[in-house]
């Protein structure tokens, strides 16, 4: 592969070294396991958590005679994401042997595709912030590739003093492997790119991104060079599970290769691992080390081939994607590009707020969500689907406010008590005698009660207007939130004769 | 009662039907045969009475209320290479010690299917690596003919030799056999057995141990043509399990056995004439080109130029499939396990003790036709002409050419512990000189006895169609098996 550098270097994005400055250059081969309820050539299940060995055929064993049938539900998988990729979907396709020996790889090959993989190149916008201007950049981010492959199964070493133990359970599971190519320039653009290439297969249904159970993981390739100089000799870490793992990595990585090379050291082609407790990559393998893998197409396979029609209809089903919801967010509901960037952001946030939004005043639904609720989530550590209020609850809210019922600051309390206790937001309102008074007589009384406890209060505010709010201030101390605010300004104004 | 492994299947189906004996009585007289003969030819590593005694009864029943498939109560032997459920299943290699499958081969299950019975599992090559059955871990297997005159020891062939000899010594009335690059063809010719290795494809490989899965293709070895018809019809099948199985309708391929040839075009490949072939070939295949010109067909001299690069061809691609193939064989979950201080240690010693001389020799030639910087000049080169030799009988094909007649093999059978072969693995190689091409294009090729040379050994005719046009060869086959008639070994065991 011909490495073609799209990116303009930007000093922003560099890091400081003794003897200037360095851009680093990073892409990653993300190792996306397919939502699929069979694994990629066989009928057992995929299912997360089983007991050890439990989800395991005969052809995952590779019993003898043995032979892989594809299952096509992870072949439209792989085809959904690549369209949600904006990718080259290839009609014909080959899986290949990649042949080593470890205990978890029962056939001592895993069939991948090497030469012709079932998706070529395509595009991901990644935004990239917010700065501390609260402004996101677009950067785009190319995709050389996305295969098919069979994951390995597990090694278990810390059971037992002499033995290994082997779980199959993921032996033969589907895996895209989608690969970038090497467009980006900061831990902060790689950790982004990863993110956005979860909400795209979220969005589109085809992995869950759950990589605390291993449903994503990511190779990350990092080199370091002089802005607009020669690509550097790249190092890969393997298998880095987190995206917060990914940023670290390539920090540490890209200092340690600048290091190397100010102290006039070359740096050496490599496999590294990623050591999460100390924080630092440490290497695995060097390139003469690396497998000779003896890659082949699989005799037992056929050539994978579908026509554009066939593409076509899995196009036709797509869902929405995140970028094409951003924009409709702004177009249609008017919201600012900030506000519908955290909104797409996780497809579960866009499903929540959707459902909120759904008849009612957009921007107000997206303050909520995105000031109220995502502020409480984030403060109580919690994910959204695990959020205490529904979106029907919260839709609830913003109806008593846009219909006078409650104003804001009651609201603000009514959240909170449906945060911690629940309950339908109307009766709440009802029952906790928390409506709005429009009621001019009560409001009359209450503004009248306070003119008279403070005759040198009036005579300062009708000397100084602004005093005005004082007084309405303490009106709705008094009424206990509930008055219309609006209602209490006229009135004291009118009251004290001031204008 | 005249002895009922005389009888052919064709015969034994109908005396079964007309309740001349029992399946019962027919399996027991193999099984004693088998007792009696089996140490001679080591053609059997595992006899499995009690099922083929159940086996037989059950297909009694079912004769009994005139039911019953298309080999009810036929007994048939096994080639080690299928998996049979709980049945020794070790492609007669010792890193599968102790293997029984949990599964049943597509193949011997649709065998049971149609009511045949399994009298147990027959030597081979070792996982199919061979062409005499001396690479087997249960030693070589004895072929019935000898020498006139002569006690010296012949090989039946391989890698099929054990299904060759069972049949060829009346040990079942016919068997499973499977061919890589000559594998049932080639045992066939040198034990005067017909067997047929079909187009790829239309047998399911699902459950049969792989060898090279691209060549890989299981038929029958049978006493006579119409056998081979009959047990292909049951073992062929579309095989979901299978993604490289067909989906065509299976003929009955014995319906098409003394149809006449004539006006049918037979092609003879001027490549086929090798140097150092022995007169008598030559001279066989000029009888079964008069046997067919006097039957009414047309003879056809045809070239296939690409014929001379097959044989180096194949020694590429097969061993790199196998190298592969063979790689799940580790010690780790079944079979042979070899200990060692850790887990690379492991792998060396089991597969060091497991495999045998001739499985290691393509592991390591396969290995090294698929390795970096080498991958192009072998492997890449071989596929090449992989087409290019398709391509050639396809042209023949499309020049109206209807079959293929070849010798089987440039020899009969040579002696075991052959000193020459033993010195030089390419010299045993060149025995598949005239079958791997058929292999490599993928077509249907069968082989009928069709004379004995000089001292006795019978030899064999090869006839080659188009893809999934077995039944005319079953039916030129029947040509010549009627002109040349057929050929049992005089017994001495």
């Amino acid at each position: 592969m011909t490495l073609i550098d799209t990116r303009t270097p930007d000093p922003k994005r560099l890091i400081p070294g003794a003897t200037g400055d360095w851009e680093v250059i990073i892409g990653l081969e993300v190792h996306a396991q397919v939502t699929s309820n069979a694994k990629l050539f066989s009928g057992a299940s995929t299912a997360f958590g089983a007991e050890p060995n439990a989800n395991v055929s005969l052809v995952d064993a590779a019993m003898p005679g043995m032979l892989p049938v594809i299952n096509e539900e992870c072949v439209k998988q792989a085809i959904r994401t690549g369209l949600g990729l904006k990718a080259q979907i290839n009609l014909k396709s080959v899986f290949d042997r990649k042949n080593y020996f470890y205990p978890d790889l029962p056939q001592g090959y895993q069939i991948s595709q090497f030469k012709q993989p079932i998706v070529g190149e395509g595009i991901v916008t990644v935004s990239v912030g917010p700065d501390r201007k609260g402004e996101f950049e677009d950067i785009e981010v190319g995709v050389e590739r996305l295969h098919l492959e069979q994951d390995a199964g597990k090694s278990i070493h810390d059971q037992n003093p002499t033995m290994s133990y082997v779980d199959l359970n993921r032996s033969g599971v589907a895996l895209m492997e989608i690969v970038s190519k090497p467009d980006m320039r900061s831990s902060d653009e790689a950790k982004a790119y990863l993110t956005k290439l979860r909400t795209i297969v979220r969005y589109l249904g085809t992995c869950d991104g759950n990589m605390d159970e291993g449903s994503m993981r990511a190779d990350v390739n990092v080199s370091v060079r002089k802005p607009g100089g020669e690509f550097g000799t790249r190092c890969e870490i393997k298998n880095v599970n987190s995206i917060r793992f990914v940023g670290q990595a390539i920090e540490y990585e890209a200092r340690r290769q600048i290091g190397i090379i100010e102290d006039g050291g070359t740096i050496d082609q490599e496999t590294r691992l990623f050591d999460p407790v100390k924080g630092e990559t440490r290497s695995m393998r060097s390139k003469e080390e690396a497998h000779d893998y003896r890659y082949f197409p699989d005799p037992d396979l056929l050539p994978l081939e579908f026509d554009q029609a066939y593409v076509d209809d899995l196009a036709k089903d797509l869902p929405e994607l995140p970028d094409d919801k951003k924009a409709r967010l702004v177009e249609s509901l008017g919201l600012s590009v900030y506000d519908a960037s955290i909104l797409v952001s996780e497809k579960a946030i866009a499903d929540y707020f959707e459902k909120v939004a759904a008849g009612r005043d957009g921007k107000l639904a997206a303050n909520w969500v995105i000031n109220d609720l995502l502020g409480a989530l984030n403060k109580a550590g919690k994910d959204i689907e695990n959020a205490p209020l529904s979106p029907d609850q919260l839709g609830g809210v913003i109806d008593l406010i846009k219909e006078g019922t409650i104003s804001g600051k009651i609201a603000k309390d009514l959240f909170e008590i449906l945060w911690n206790e629940g309950g339908e937001p109307r009766q709440l309102v009802e029952s906790r005698g928390m409506k709005q008074v429009t009621d001019t007589g009560a409001i009359e009384k209450a503004v009248d009660d306070v003119i008279a406890a403070n005759p040198d209060k009036v005579a300062q505010a009708q000397a100084k207007p602004s005093m005005a709010g004082w007084f309405v201030g303490q009106v709705m101390k008094a009424t206990g939130g509930k008055a219309n605010p609006q209602a209490v300004n006229d009135l004291v104004k009118a009251k004290l004769g001031i204008e | 009662m005249t002895d009922l492994t005389a009888l052919t299947i064709a015969e034994a189906r109908d005396q079964l039907k007309s309740k001349a004996f029992s399946a019962s009585e027919l399996t027991d007289a193999y099984l004693t045969a088998i007792d009696a003969a089996n140490p001679a030819f080591n053609a059997y590593i595992a006899v499995t009475h009690d099922k083929a005694r159940a086996m037989a009864a059950a297909s009694d029943e079912k004769l009994a209320r005139g039911e019953g498939g298309a080999l009810e109560g036929i007994p048939l032997g096994v080639k080690d290479l299928f998996a049979t459920e709980g049945v020794h299943t070790q492609a007669c290699s010792h890193i599968l010690d102790g293997f029984k499958p949990r599964y049943e081969s597509t193949v011997t299950a649709n065998l049971w299917a149609d009511g045949a019975v399994m009298l147990g599992k027959l030597n081979m090559d070792e996982f199919a690596m061979g062409s005499s059955n001396e690479t087997s871990y249960y030693g070589p297997v004895i072929n019935p003919w000898r020498a006139k005159g002569s006690n010296a020891d012949l090989v039946p062939g391989g890698s099929s030799g054990g299904s060759a000899a069972a049949v060829s010594a009346r040990l079942c009335a016919g068997a499973t056999a499977t061919d890589t690059g000559g594998s049932i063809r080639q045992p066939a010719a040198f034990t005067g057995t017909v067997g047929i290795k079909p187009t790829y494809g239309r047998v399911s490989r699902w459950g049969t141990v792989a060898f090279a899965s691209s060549l890989d293709q299981a038929g029958p070895i049978a006493r006579d043509v119409r056998d081979a018809a009959i047990m292909l019809k049951s073992m062929a099948s579309v095989d979901a399990k299978d993604t490289t199985s067909v989906d065509m309708a299976v003929p009955d391929y014995e319906a098409a056995i003394g149809r006449s040839v004539k006006g049918m075009k037979i092609g003879i490949p001027k490549e086929y004439r090798v140097e150092g072939m022995p007169e008598e070939i030559e001279a066989l295949w000029q009888k079964g080109i008069a046997w067919l010109r006097d039957a009414g067909a047309e003879i056809v001299d045809i070239s296939l130029p690409h014929t001379k690069y097959a044989l180096p061809a194949y020694y590429i691609v097969a061993p790199a499939e196998a190298s592969s193939n063979l790689a799940r064989y580790d010690g780790v979950r079944y079979g042979l396990r070899v200990p060692g201080k850790d887990i690379a240690d492991m792998y060396e010693n089991t597969r060091a003790a497991g495999f045998g001389r001739e499985v290691k020799r393509r592991i390591m030639i396969g290995t090294y036709v698929l390795s970096a910087g080498y991958y192009d000049a072998y492997y890449l080169q071989a596929q090449k002409v992989r087409t290019l030799i398709k391509r050639d009988f396809e042209q023949a094909f499309a020049n109206g050419i209807d079959v293929i007649l070849t010798p089987a093999t440039p020899s009969a059978a040579f002696g075991v512990a052959d000193q020459d072969m033993a010195a030089d693995p390419v010299k045993m190689y060149l025995n598949d000189i005239f079958t791997v091409t058929v292999n490599m294009a993928g077509l249907p090729g069968i082989a009928v006895p069709a004379g004995l040379d000089a001292r006795g050994l019978p030899l064999g005719l090869q006839l080659i169609g188009r893809p999934f046009d077995e039944e005319t060869l079953f039916q030129t086959a029947g040509v010549i098996e009627q002109a040349a008639g057929r050929f049992t070994p005089e017994k001495w065991w």
